[in-house]
């Protein structure tokens, strides 16, 4: 009797497991079948290598040409850093209108000067989307953390939340607005506006679930870090030669 | 029996309220609730596609290179080989869906050529610059260095 009430409770968790494995989550086949690009076959992240940015803004601009981004919001930006020796804790960071027409040019070589280029982490574990009360802002299946316009009630929770500060209120959709890492090029097999026109290739746009991608070979071949990384938000943008003054 | 219900009627009718709230409840989330919400998360599936389906302004380089065989390949060769074209000439999709009515704008060259090329002891040292001021002369970028090819 025993032996038989067992394989009962064993059969019956098999069929569980199947079941699940079955239908994950609902039905993401719909979804494949809606087009030829899978989300759950990617998953897109970047690689900024400080060393080869220039501050020249062509990102900002391309990305507020491709994106219609208001002026004076960025989704994108340059800030510049200027660390006096040892002084870590206190660095100068400028960012005039973002870096969108470059920067004035510097001459002091007492300290050490670089560009950092930012924009949105796309991080794994997001801030902004687990305080989302609505459900407007989520993370794509391919990991691009997105908003549906439609559902945001502009309550500005994820600009809060952010700890990059990498949102803000559309001033005329009152909507939150954000980078979309271009979701409407990358999925159509072209790169990121601001990876198109970036000419030193500092930003490079990856896709960690494609095996032949560069990124594999760059993420084993560097040093890389991510901005924040004690904020444990899982960023997706790896930076190259990161100063430890970046904030 | 009948004094059994009568005593408990003040239970059945709370509960008969709670029970046609929960219908109520369940009833108006069919219409209100989009029917592609919880399709791959928290948040309304149909997203992702009415994001998709966004303009795209940058066509891109294989779009230019598609016509622009020449410079494509002059510049291939040369130190400006990593330079998109739409990083100089400006997003060109529109020209690219119809290149007879629609073209890209000429680049102003000497606000264009400074924005990368100006000295500044920011920019990393390998990164070829120069100080406009001393290094023009009064002469424009172009007639030393080809954009294409600018190798001096």
């Amino acid at each position: 009797m025993e032996t038989t009430r067992r394989e009962i409770l064993k059969g019956a968790g098999l069929l569980l497991i199947l079941g699940a494995r079955a239908n994950p989550g609902g039905a993401p086949q719909t979804a494949a079948a809606a087009g030829s690009y899978d989300p759950h076959q990617h998953l897109w992240a970047m690689t900024i290598d400080i060393d080869k940015c220039i501050g020249c803004g062509h990102c900002v601009r391309a990305c507020a040409q491709e994106n219609d981004v208001p002026e004076e919001y960025f989704r994108t930006w340059i800030e510049r850093y200027e660390i006096d020796g040892s002084n870590l804790e206190h660095p100068t960071v400028t960012s005039p209108d973002g870096g969108k027409h470059g920067f004035p040019p510097s001459s002091e070589t007492r300290t050490k000067q670089f560009f950092v280029p930012k924009l949105c982490n796309h991080c794994l574990e997001s801030p902004c989307v687990q305080v989302c009360p609505v459900g407007a802002t989520f993370h794509s299946p391919d990991g691009v953390v997105l908003v549906d316009e439609s559902y945001c009630l502009g309550c500005r929770y994820c600009v809060q939340a952010c700890p990059y500060g990498c949102r803000y209120i559309h001033p005329e959709k009152l909507t939150v607005d954000k980078c979309t890492f271009c979701y409407h090029r990358i999925t159509k097999g072209l790169t990121t506006a601001c990876c198109e026109a970036c000419p030193t290739q500092a930003r490079v746009l990856a896709d960690l679930k494609n095996p032949a991608d560069p990124v594999h070979a760059f993420l084993r071949e560097n040093k890389v870090q991510v901005l924040k990384p004690h904020m444990a938000t899982r960023s997706k943008v790896f930076y190259r030669a990161l100063d430890g003054a970046v904030r | 029996m009948k004094g059994r219900w009568q005593n408990s009627i003040h239970l059945i009718r709370p509960a008969a309220v709670f029970l046609a709230g929960l219908v109520l409840f369940l009833v108006v989330r069919v219409f209100v609730v989009p029917p592609t919400f919880g399709q791959f998360g928290h948040y309304r599936g149909a997203v992702l596609d009415e994001i998709r389906a966004l303009p795209v302004k940058y066509a891109g380089q294989q779009a230019c290179a598609a016509c622009h065989e020449e410079e494509t390949h002059l510049k291939s060769k040369g130190k400006h080989a990593s330079v998109a074209c739409e990083t100089c000439h400006g997003p060109a999709a529109q020209h690219a869906e119809d290149p007879g009515s629609v073209r890209p704008g000429k680049p102003e060259e000497t606000a264009l050529c400074a924005g990368c090329h100006e000295m500044d002891a920011a920019k990393p040292k390998w990164f070829p610059q120069v100080n406009t001021k001393e290094h023009m002369a009064g002469m424009r970028c172009l007639e030393c260095h080809p954009a294409h090819d600018p190798a001096p």
